[in-house]
């Protein structure tokens, strides 16, 4: 088998504050092949974001140290790769979609120049051909009028024909990866419909690998291969979709599950909460993050952290509840298995 | 857009309305008559300088005749320099202020964004703390002291010197002639202003470094230099120039300062003069020409205001 | 054997309340400001070094027993610690020492003065126009529009060329056109804050507009207030000193920070310190306020705390 498009080994990045070092992503391993997609899952706060700006090194070089791990992108090293090599990878090698299209377009430059600036950066045209062709990639992706469009600045777009925009300057080198930072989290239901939609026939057009951050589960479940469940700067649970929709193992992905509102739910049935907060990061917990929350907690959860279990099919779960010692649990109501797709 | 503009040109015409009436009423709240002076004069030859002045007619006479007599460009005559126009001596005298003006504020201008650019790029480093300190010394150093410390070390100390040993003088003491004239004077006048946009600079720089389109900007490969000229600058600038305006006033008054001190023969030394020898006339006039070139100078930059930023072409009208 | 058993042992979570409370520990807002305040070192310098000047300028001039004005024509043109004058002696031979502390205590005064004048006016303008908006904000907003198109200098000068220069009228002059920034902000502040749910459950509840405006807005608006007040106060010395530089601010006899530099400027040559000194009280005063300002501008501002 060939090598993955991206792998990510035991990543640590830690940012400074005012109140000391927090360490945001604490041990992230990953891989993606091309073609696929991946989505990262979890609450706010919980490091995704900042995993997915890592593998551009795009966090500021002030205040934010890679402590530890490996990332191999394409044949690429970035953890070591020097700031010049970086302006190569990026926009060619990998693209980036924020969440708010709002302020990701910058304000006082026309659409299709911005686009074109890409295309400029990184391959030999002319300042007319860069021009056609950023006409070109706008009409790839959907934008109507695209010539005249060009020819406008974001504040003349709607929100979603400007996120419609920014995926087209991600993608206008054609880069092996795509990441999308909650691409939708900003839109309306059913232009988040239309960009996912968009995003996947790109993914067919090119091949692209594409790491799709989120925090809701619906949107994970339309468009990723694998899943990824972070909590407190970690991978808590890893697998094929199918299997983190249908067999979850580790009890936040439980509570994430039931906390998705059911149709069938009754009116004053009250929706499913997570107990509590996430662990501050600036002072991590010494077992599992998730211990103080988790229903099923148990004395070592609170001592020690959980190993990685690897079950079949690729799915890995760090919970000390698959050790053998445990004792066995399910989810107390219809939790998983219900759930998904 | 058009909305917009036509919008602060109403506004300018009414600053200068207010501007003329003030400086009317000025002249007839004085205290004291300003004819008599140092030696009594005759009531006859007092009711002839009244007729002359017209002071005699009623006060709404007045006002209308005076605010006739200011579009036409008559701001009287100087009640010291006996039968001067003020409008000759401000003709005469301001081509110097503005020479001044223009080099304090290139300077300025250019050193300010500079320095603030740098100090925002580099924030929090030594670096940064640096330009803030001498920020924080160009605000708070007043020009005349300034103007006359650097006066006595350059111009006295270190051209004495270089007379000594090579017998030229590297700055002159005052006069406004040769370019090395014009070295100290224009710097001493840039240099609060400079300071001034170089911490507004920084703040604005800072506000856009951690926003999403400088991040996307670096997402698409973009090497660091090109980030800061083409999307940082363009949308740090327009706080610089919505203080533009009113940093010309500040150059402007800020010459009274400079031009005395150094000796310049410009409008900001005549307007101090006339201030110390009561010649309300001239006092008048000047602060209603300052006030024009002040009104005219928001407008222009309110229009480059337009062309900067194109969401206000947008929205017509910011506010 | 027995102590596996009770490591896997299912505990359940920790108590909601426990949980919640551990994370944040709960403190008032100005807690957290004077907390933070310590931590800003300049800031902590800066007020140490404002106290000093303020108590100094109130006790100084007293110190060495001669009057600001008293002429000791034996002792002239005293350089520094000479016969026992501390700062030397001016051309009349009078004490310098006295003389400076003197100064910045009516700078400070004049600044400060005008500056609370100001943001008395400011405020309360600001405060009716942001918060009845429409048209009333609009009139007011353009007539303020119009004072700061017009250099508030020049405007400065003609009141104190009407009025009679002196302490009193570089105060009122001062103040009569130094509103205009504060009400700007403030009504800025108030626009922003006006939608607020908070103040639209006192409007529900039945409060009148003053008892809005004046105890859930202004209150509300006190840190940004607080912030351009303090960088008010060096534009409104400078102004002083500039006034009194070119003869129309402080008279005779009394002095001021900028008479004094004005003097000190005219013998510089001969005696450098006489210009030095006030100069330098001055322009530590004004950096003091200046970096003050910034310091708490940083600690004040919201968009940084958390």
């Amino acid at each position: 088998m060939s090598e993955p498009l991206l792998t990510i080994k035991n990543l640590k990045v830690s940012f400074d504050t005012y109140a000391g070092e927090v360490e945001a992503v604490r041990g992230v391993s990953l891989e993606l092949d091309s073609g696929e997609t991946l989505a990262i899952v979890g609450e706010s706060g919980c490091g995704k974001s900042v995993t997915a700006q890592t593998i551009m090194r795009l966090h500021s070089e002030s205040n934010t140290r890679i402590k530890e791990g490996e990332i191999q992108l394409d044949g690429h090293d970035i953890v070591h790769a020097d700031e010049k090599e970086m302006e190569a990878i990026r926009g060619e090698t990998v693209g980036m979609v924020f969440q708010d299209p709002m302020t990701s377009l910058n304000p006082t430059m026309l659409v299709g120049r911005q686009v074109g600036e890409v295309i400029r950066q990184h391959e030999r045209v002319s300042r007319k051909e860069s021009e056609i062709r950023s006409v070109d990639i706008l009409d790839s992706v959907r934008i109507p009028n695209a010539g005249k469009r060009a020819k406008q600045y974001p504040g003349q777009f709607s929100g979603g024909m400007r996120q419609r925009a920014m995926i087209g300057l991600s993608i206008a080198c054609i880069p092996k990866l795509l990441i999308a930072d909650e691409p939708t989290t900003a839109l309306d239901v059913t232009i988040q419909a239309q960009i996912l939609d968009l995003m996947k026939s790109i993914q067919r057009e090119e091949n692209m690998g594409i790491i799709l951050i989120t925090h809701d589960l619906g949107v994970a479940a339309s468009i990723a291969q694998k899943v990824a469940v972070m909590y407190a700067g970690k991978i808590v649970e890893q697998g094929t979709a199918e299997v983190i929709f249908k067999k979850p193992r580790h009890p936040y992905t439980w509570g994430l599950m039931q906390s998705i509102p059911k149709c069938d739910q009754k009116k004053d049935e009250d929706l499913y909460v997570i107990q509590g907060t996430p662990p501050k990061l600036i002072d991590p917990p010494k077992g599992c993050g998730f211990a103080q929350r988790c229903q099923y907690c148990m004395r070592i959860c609170k001592v020690q952290e959980p190993p990685e279990t690897i079950l079949e099919d690729g799915h890995r779960c760090s919970c000390w509840l698959l050790d053998e010692r445990a004792p066995r649990v399910k989810p107390k109501r219809k939790g998983g298995d219900t759930v998904g797709e | 857009m058009k909305k917009y503009l036509a919008k602060r040109l109403l506004l300018s015409f009414l600053t200068l309305w207010v501007l003329i009436t003030i400086t009317f009423f000025m002249m007839h709240l004085l205290p004291g008559d300003p004819f008599i002076g140092e030696k009594p004069i005759s009531d006859v030859a007092k009711e002839a300088l009244y007729a002359k002045y017209g002071l005699d007619q009623p006060l709404p006479v007045q006002y209308i005749r005076y605010i006739g007599n200011v579009l036409q460009g008559d701001l009287g005559e100087s009640m010291v320099y006996k039968g001067k126009a003020v409008t000759s001596m401000i003709a005469q005298a301001f081509p110097f202020s503005l020479d001044l003006g223009i080099r304090a504020l290139v300077f300025a201008l250019t050193g300010g964004v500079f320095l603030g650019i740098v100090a925002a790029l580099n924030n929090g480093k030594k670096l940064d703390t640096t330009v803030m300190i001498l920020a924080a010394l160009g605000i708070s150093v007043p020009s005349f002291i300034l103007g006359a410390v650097l006066q006595y070390l350059l111009g006295i100390c270190l051209s004495g010197w270089t007379q000594g040993m090579w017998g030229f003088r590297m700055f002159p003491i005052s006069g406004w002639n040769t370019e090395m004239d014009k070295i100290i004077p224009s710097f001493v006048l840039g240099f609060g202003t400079l300071a001034t946009i170089s911490r507004l600079t920084r703040t604005s720089f800072l506000d856009v470094i951690g926003l999403d389109y400088v991040k996307t900007a670096k997402a698409k490969g973009l090497p660091k230099r090109k980030i800061v000229v083409r999307h940082m600058l363009r949308n740090a600038i327009s706080p610089v120039l919505t203080i533009l305006g009113p940093l010309t006033a500040a150059l402007l008054t800020g010459a009274f300062v400079v031009e005395n001190i150094f000796n310049i023969p410009g409008l900001g030394k005549f307007f101090v003069s006339s201030i110390q020898s009561n010649d309300y006339m001239m006092i008048a006039g000047t602060t209603l020409f300052y006030g024009t070139f002040i009104v005219l100078a928001n407008f222009l930059v309110d229009i480059l205001y337009v062309v900067v930023d194109p969401n206000v072409k947008l929205a017509g009208g910011k506010e | 054997m027995e102590e596996t058993k009770e490591l896997f042992e299912i505990v359940g979570p920790e108590d909601a309340a426990d949980i919640n409370s551990n994370q944040s520990e709960s403190i008032t807002f100005l807690q957290d400001v004077v907390r933070r305040f310590k931590k800003n070192k300049a800031g902590v310098v800066c007020l140490i070094i404002l106290g000093l000047l303020i108590v100094g300028s109130i006790v100084c001039p007293y110190i060495t027993g001669r009057n600001i004005s008293d002429q000791d024509l034996a002792n002239t043109n005293l350089g520094m610690f000479q016969n026992g004058y501390i700062f030397g002696t001016d051309n009349l031979g009078r004490d310098m020492f006295s003389r400076v502390w003197y100064g910045t205590r009516i700078s400070l005064t004049i600044a400060l003065a005008a500056v609370l004048i100001g943001l008395c006016i400011g405020a309360v303008y600001g405060g009716i126009s942001g918060y009845f908006g429409g048209k009333v904000d609009s009139i007011m907003m353009r007539i303020v529009d119009i004072i700061i198109a017009i250099p508030y200098l020049l405007v400065v000068i003609l009141l104190m060329i009407i009025l009679r220069p002196g302490v009193g009228t570089l105060i009122l002059a001062y103040a009569a056109v130094g509103w205009t920034e504060m009400a700007r902000l403030v009504r800025g502040e108030i626009m922003k804050l006006k939608e607020s749910e908070y103040v639209l459950a006192s409007r529900v509840l039945g409060a009148s507009p003053w008892h809005i405006i004046f105890y859930s807005l202004l209150p509300n608006t006190l840190s940004v207030i607080i912030v351009e007040l303090t960088l008010t106060i060096p534009s409104a010395i400078f102004t002083e000193s500039f006034l009194s530089y070119i003869g129309i601010g402080v008279q005779i006899p009394l002095a001021s920070l900028g008479t004094l530099a004005s003097e000190g400027i005219a013998s510089f040559q001969m005696y450098p310190h006489r210009l030095i000194i006030p100069a330098a009280f001055l322009c530590i005063t004004m950096l003091t306020f200046n970096l003050l300002g910034d310091a708490l501008r940083d600690v004040l501002d919201p968009k940084l705390r958390k």
